[in-house]
Parts: C-alpha cells; sequence; structure tokens
C-alpha cells in the first residue's frame, strides 16, 4: 500500500511541471484560435486585393500587386465613397452622441418612471436594423406614409425622403438615429451613474450654476465613456450596409454609394472578387487609423485620471 | 369512384374521349374541374412514364432553388406528380427576388454542390455561362437517352430557345453558331401597357399609341384624377430599372446599348437619339410617375396598379394579369394594350425577360435534375401550370394553342391575348449580351436616377455613362 501511495504520488509529482508547463499554452489557445481566425479570411482579402479576380472571367485570373488600389484611387466614384461614408460617419455619430447624453441625462436618477423609460427606449435597438429600414420606408412613403403626412401638415408636400438625393442622407441618418441612440444612451447612463457623488455633494453645497457642473464636472469625468461609445459606433457606422441598402441600394444614383454596399455590389453582383477586396482593405486601413485616434486619445484619458488620482 | 375517374383520364390519354367531355363527365360524378384535371395530369405523366424509363435514377434526391414566383407556385403544386414518376426525392428553397440572384451568385461562384437545378434569368446565364459555372444542355437536350421521345424541345418558341443560348463571345447573337444552350425556357415575359380601364373610362382616356401619348395620358392622368399618379415604371439602383418598358420603349427608336466598331464593344448610350428618348422618359417620370420612383421595383410597379395609385403601368405584361385577380382594389378593371412608342415603328418591341432553369456544373446528381428540367418544362406540366395555376407567359407554343388555356384568358383577362400577339412578333432580348451586363446596366439606372433626381443634366450623364462603360470594356479587356 505504501509503495502504491509513494508511486502515486511520483506520478502526481511528475505531472506538475508538465501541467505548469503546458498550462499557460493551453489558457491563451482559445485566444490563438480566434486569432487564426480572424487572420485567415484578412489575410485571403489582402491576397485577392492584389489579384485581378472576376468570378466572370476565371482565364485572366492573375496577380497584379497594386493595380486594383492604382485604378481605385484614381476612380472618382471610389473618392465619392469615401467621402459619403465619412459624412454618414460624421452625422450619425455626432447626432447619436448627443440625443444619448442628453436622455441619458434625463434619466439619470433612479426613479420609477426613468427605469421604466430606459427599459422602452432599448427597444428599437432589438429591432434589426434592415426590418427597422423596412418600417421606416413605409412611414416615408410619399403617398401613405405617417412621417410624409406628418411633415406635409409644416408645408413639406413634396418631401420625397430617401427617394431624393438631396434628402437621402438626412432620411439614413435618422434611421440610424433612431436605431442605434439607444446604444449610446445606455452605455452614456451607465457612465453617469458610475461617477462619485463627492465632486457634485461639493458644487451642490457652494452652489455652483448647473452649467458649470456639467462642463466642468460631469462632462470631464464621462470623457472616457464617451470615447468608448463614440468608437464603437463609429465602427459600426462606417461599416454601414443593411439600412442604406434596404433603403436605397446606395442610390438615388450614387448619392449613399458608401465603402460596404459598394463592396457588396462588386463581389456579389459584378463577381470582382479584387476589386471588392481592395475597397475593403481601404475600409480597413480607415477604420485602423480612426480606431487609434481613438484608443489613444482614450488611454490618455486614462493616464491623466491616474496622475490625478 | 377514384377507379373511374382514372379510367376516364386514361380515356383522354388514348385519345377516346375529348377533353371537354372528360370533365362533363366528372361533373357528372360529383368530381369537380380542379380534381378531375389532377387526375388527367397524372395520367399524362404516367403515359410519358410508359416510353421514356423515367425511374432511372429512383432513390435519388435533387435540391432546387427557386425565386418566390408564380411559376415556382406552380411547379411545387405539381411536384409529387414528378416524385411518383420518377422515385427521385425532391427539396428546394425558396428566396425572395430581392436577395433570390445574389444567393444563386453566392452558391455558384463558391462551386456549392448543394443544388442541382435553379431558377435564373437570361440575361444572367451571360455572366454564370461562361465563368464554367453552367452546364451545356445541348448535351443532354440532343442525347435521347436523356430525353424522352415526348419532350418536344422545338414546340418551346424559338425566340426564347435562342435568347436562352449564347456562344460566350461578347456582342456575338444569341443562339448563333456554336452558341451554347445555357439554361431551358420556362415562363416570359413581354413589356406593354397595362391600364385602369374604369379610370380611363371615366376621363375619356384612350390607351396611348406612342411616347408623345403615353407622356400626355400619363400628365392628365396624374392632373386630373385625385391620387392618382399617371404612369408606374420601375427606379431602383439595378438592372431591372432598365430592362423592362425602358428598353423596350428604347428599342423601339432603333437605339442599342452596344455597337461593334473594329470588333470592340462600344457603349452606344449617348447617341442623338438615345439622348432624344431619355429626355422624354426622364420628363415623364417627374411629371408623371411616382413620387419614390428611385426606390420602385417590379413589386411596387404592379401593386400600384392593382391598388389604384397609378392610372397605367408600361412593364411586364404578366404584372397587369397578376393585378386584375382577387385580392386587388382594382381587380377586374384592368386592361392591355401593346405598345410602340416610334410613330414610325411597325410594331411594337418588347425586351424579354425569360425565368429559365439553368443547372449547376457543381451538381453531383446531373443526370437526376436533367429529368427534373424535362418534365417542369414539358408539354404537360406547362399545360397544367396554364390551366390550373397562374403560369404565364406559357414557352410552349401548344399551350398558346391550348382552347382551355385561351378561354381562360380571354374570360378572365379580356385583352391580354390580344396584347400579347400583337407584342410577341417584335420581342426577342435587346441587350447586347456580354459578361459586364449587371456592373453597366446598374451604372446605366444609376445615372438615370440621377437625371430623374436634377443631379446632372439627361445629356451630360449619359456622355459620362458611355465614356465610364467604354473604360470598363477596356479594363475588362472587351
Amino acid at each position: 500500500m505504501a509503495t502504491e501511495a509513494m508511486t502515486g504520488a511520483a506520478t502526481n509529482g511528475a505531472k506538475r511541471p508538465l501541467m505548469r508547463k503546458v498550462l499557460p499554452y493551453l489558457l491563451s489557445l482559445p485566444a490563438l484560435l480566434v486569432c487564426i481566425g480572424i487572420l485567415i479570411p484578412f489575410g485571403t482579402a489582402a491576397w485577392y486585393s492584389m489579384q485581378r479576380y472576376n468570378l466572370a472571367f476565371p482565364m485572366t485570373r492573375g496577380f497584379i500587386w497594386f493595380d486594383n488600389y492604382i485604378m481605385l484611387f484614381q476612380d472618382p466614384s471610389f473618392w465619392h465613397t469615401v467621402r459619403v461614408s465619412l459624412l454618414y460617419t460624421f452625422f450619425t455619430v455626432g447626432v447619436q452622441l448627443l440625443l444619448g447624453l442628453g436622455i441619458a441625462l434625463l434619466l439619470q436618477r433612479r426613479t420609477l418612471f426613468n427605469n421604466i423609460m430606459s427599459i422602452l427606449l432599448l427597444l428599437p435597438l432589438m429591432i434589426a436594423p434592415a426590418i427597422a429600414s423596412l418600417m421606416w420606408r413605409l412611414m416615408t412613403n410619399p403617398n401613405f406614409g405617417v412621417l410624409s403626412y406628418i411633415v406635409g401638415l409644416f408645408g413639406f408636400t413634396d418631401f420625397r425622403w430617401a427617394s431624393a438625393p438631396s434628402t437621402a442622407l438626412f432620411t439614413v441618418v435618422m434611421i440610424d438615429t433612431w436605431v442605434y441612440t439607444p446604444f449610446m444612451m445606455v452605455l452614456l447612463l451607465a457612465g453617469l451613474r458610475a461617477l462619485p457623488r463627492q465632486p457634485f455633494e461639493a458644487a451642490e453645497l457652494d452652489g455652483v450654476p448647473q452649467s458649470f457642473v456639467f462642463f466642468r464636472i460631469t462632462l470631464p469625468m464621462l470623457t472616457p465613456y464617451i470615447i468608448t461609445a463614440a468608437l464603437f459606433r463609429m465602427l459600426e457606422s462606417i461599416q454601414q450596409f443593411d439600412i442604406i441598402y434596404a433603403m436605397t441600394q446606395g442610390g438615388p444614383g450614387n448619392t449613399l454609394m458608401v465603402f460596404q454596399v459598394t463592396a457588396y455590389l462588386e463581389r456579389y453582383q459584378y463577381t470582382n472578387v479584387g476589386r471588392s477586396a481592395a475597397i475593403l482593405m481601404v475600409l480597413w486601413v480607415i477604420t485602423f487609423i480612426l480606431s487609434n485616434i481613438f484608443i489613444k486619445q482614450w488611454l490618455r484619458l486614462r493616464e491623466k485620471a491616474r496622475g490625478v488620482a | 369512384m377514384t377507379r373511374k375517374i382514372h379510367d376516364l383520364a386514361d380515356a383522354v390519354v388514348r385519345r377516346q374521349l375529348g377533353r371537354r367531355d372528360f370533365i362533363r363527365r366528372a361533373g357528372q360524378m360529383g368530381i369537380g374541374a380542379g380534381a378531375a384535371l389532377y387526375a388527367l395530369n397524372h395520367a399524362q405523366s404516367i403515359a410519358m412514364a410508359q416510353n421514356f424509363d423515367w425511374q432511372s435514377h429512383s432513390g435519388t434526391s435533387i435540391k432546387l432553388l427557386l425565386n418566390q414566383h408564380p411559376y415556382a407556385d406552380a411547379m411545387i403544386a405539381n411536384l409529387e406528380t414528378f416524385k411518383a414518376m420518377t422515385g427521385i426525392d425532391v427539396t428546394y428553397d425558396v428566396f425572395p427576388e430581392d436577395v433570390y440572384f445574389d444567393k444563386v451568385t453566392a452558391e455558384l461562384s463558391s462551386g456549392s454542390t448543394e443544388y442541382d437545378v435553379f431558377m435564373t434569368g437570361a440575361y444572367q446565364t451571360w455572366q454564370y455561362g461562361p465563368a464554367g459555372w453552367l452546364v451545356d444542355l445541348n448535351e443532354f437536350i440532343q442525347d435521347s437517352a436523356h430525353t424522352g421521345p415526348e419532350y418536344d424541345w422545338e414546340d418551346i418558341l424559338p425566340s426564347l430557345r435562342a435568347s436562352t443560348a449564347w456562344s460566350g463571345v461578347p456582342g456575338e447573337a444569341l443562339g448563333g453558331d456554336g452558341a451554347k444552350q445555357w439554361a431551358i425556357p420556362w415562363g416570359f415575359e413581354l413589356n406593354s401597357i397595362a391600364y385602369n380601364r374604369r379610370v380611363f373610362d371615366e376621363h375619356g382616356l384612350e390607351p396611348p399609341t406612342d411616347m408623345a401619348e403615353l407622356m400626355e395620358t400619363a400628365a392628365k392622368i396624374t392632373r386630373d384624377v385625385d391620387g392618382m399618379y399617371g404612369i408606374g415604371v420601375r427606379g431602383s439602383r439595378s438592372w431591372a430599372t432598365i430592362h423592362p418598358g425602358f428598353l423596350s420603349g428604347y428599342s423601339n427608336f432603333g437605339e442599342r446599348d452596344f455597337t461593334m466598331e473594329n470588333g470592340q464593344l462600344m457603349a452606344a448610350m449617348n447617341t442623338e437619339g438615345s439622348k432624344a428618348f431619355h429626355r422624354d422618359w426622364v420628363q415623364m417620370i417627374k411629371e408623371s410617375g411616382p413620387r419614390d420612383w428611385s426606390t420602385y421595383t417590379w413589386y411596387q410597379v404592379g401593386t400600384d396598379l392593382g391598388a389604384g395609385a397609378s392610372g397605367m403601368i408600361y412593364d411586364a405584361d404578366i404584372l397587369g394579369y397578376f393585378m386584375n385577380g382577387e385580392g386587388n382594389a382594382e381587380a377586374g378593371n384592368l386592361a392591355y394594350a401593346a405598345f410602340a412608342p416610334n410613330p414610325e415603328a411597325e410594331a411594337p418591341t418588347p425586351n424579354v425577360w425569360i425565368w429559365s432553369l439553368g443547372m449547376s456544373n457543381f451538381s453531383q446528381r446531373k443526370d437526376a435534375g436533367w429529368l427534373f428540367m424535362q418534365w417542369a418544362s414539358s408539354t404537360d406540366h406547362a399545360l397544367f401550370g396554364a390551366r390550373e395555376m397562374d403560369f404565364v407567359n406559357p414557352v410552349r407554343q401548344s399551350v398558346w394553342d391550348d382552347e382551355a388555356f385561351q378561354n381562360r384568358i380571354a374570360e378572365s383577362y379580356p385583352g391580354y391575348l390580344e396584347q400579347y400577339q400583337a407584342s410577341a412578333p417584335g420581342s426577342r432580348i435587346y441587350f447586347t449580351p456580354q459578361p459586364l451586363f449587371f456592373n453597366l446596366t446598374t451604372e446605366w439606372a444609376s445615372s438615370m436616377q440621377q437625371m430623374v433626381g436634377d443631379q446632372i443634366p439627361v445629356d451630360e450623364g449619359l456622355d459620362q455613362l458611355a465614356e465610364s462603360v467604354n473604360r470598363q470594356l477596356r479594363q475588362a479587356g472587351l
């Protein structure tokens, strides 16, 4: 029995160093797999973007280095795509940030009414954007849409919403805002409720005006949350597809030909894999740059906060 | 009772009993016309099976990719007949048209073996065929080991057979020498005027006979009829905006999409004649089209006519057919007119849309798939669809000649046959076949949206379009 116990202890002892060696690799395995899962499609897209690769012309496939990029940069419609995508991102993130912050401030106090409202306001976020677009298409129908009727009461009897070039961007930004403002609101509300109470109580005792409290205390302390929320929304907005495609397929004309719609059409209707991949690689570069700016800003603020503490 | 109706149906197949007598005697037995015709269809299928080994792939399973369409509905309603006749199990996926072609392209381009047979348009085969995704069906049609003696290929309208065959050489005529049969025609659409006869009668209007009259009548409806606009045409940012009424009218003035110069395709959208037609078309939409025209697909064009929101449409004739049926506010009020917008043209020139059946080159069950295609495009199934379901327009001459079909259409859809007979002789595909069809035709639609949206003048827009099209053709080596 004693011999058996000793043998067992020796085996366990031998296992322990082995386990200790393997454990870090085991723990990092999921991250490694995820990383590989991301890198393979990314590498494939980068590889395709340097090929003349149109599925309708299989015989012409070949490696062309950066020709797809050069052709893109020489094409005025590509620069239009860059401009529209950035404008869309700027307007959606900007408007949603302002609205989300405003609503979060209104709901900041924990009351029964505010709690119910914060749940109700989340409902649009639970609707798939493509479905939301179909709802809005009905509401903005010039013949029977309720929104067309309402704007008609204010004298805009021929307001054409997404079907007119002059109002198409406004319309899709409005739908995006309806869907995603609750996301901003939730993040900022969580941030507001997590802020320490002492500075606000001190300001209240000193009788400091509300505007001063907001701009000098609330806003600076909330900035890391604002940056985080804006970063998430920016990443989604610049890659917008479903709302725009469901509403106008990128039209009227080329008015709403953002990156993802352009890349989708190139791939699935025109079968030009190489050009589609090049467009998506450019989108990745822009997203990477913008994300870096946001993240560096966020890190700087965090360091500043630590320094203050 | 069941035995008796089957005996009667067999007698019809043996030509010992006429079809009318069959239905009359079935009625005397207390069997409705629908049930009787199902029995007849079943008997005809069995007769078909006696001349050809339809059981050669019994036990096999095939899968179809279908668009949500009355043609698919008619096939599904009759599918048990095929299964019983062949012992082949058939499964299918149905997708709405908004996403259907993207799904087909994704399946074929990835070399997926999931689907064996799928619905396609003729234009799509210009992309799918040369890419090597489709089977050249000549190898089946011409082979008596694969194709039964009852399958009358020559009965399918010649222009449709030609329109679904192409050599793959850009600019070369459809159905010419060396053409591969990329698809089997299944059902088709011509483009003509369908109008609200009630409104026309109330306001003393006549169906237009040329472009000027079309614009004038549409404007009058918009002006005089409360809550109604004049003319419904498609306008979404898609190739589908160009192919129906627009290209039919454009071709009627002798205008083309491309010309061949020194062996190269050249854009022909910016000729003086083309610019003149575009100016009229754009003006018509601005004055009398739907206010959200740039989002209009066939669906909105059709439902507006059926709901009484538009006075007329210049689109697929079958839209007018479907919208005249029950469940539409204007059911029974619609009428049809063949249309030649050019006063000097001898006849209408409808650009044809052909719903067809294609076979995936990646299918692992091609022989069984061909049995299905053969049955689905057979005279028997076409007759079933035309008589019992809404399978219009049929592709077989024998179905057009069928008395029961003619009577049904004449009774329920007055004027439809006359419209068809006047439109058919000049109908064909007026696009030049080339593999960049979707890029260039979508760009054409996009340009038109810019013109209607006052983003660019018509002449300048067409010059820019032609320049862009030529650049893309050269980049693709065409």
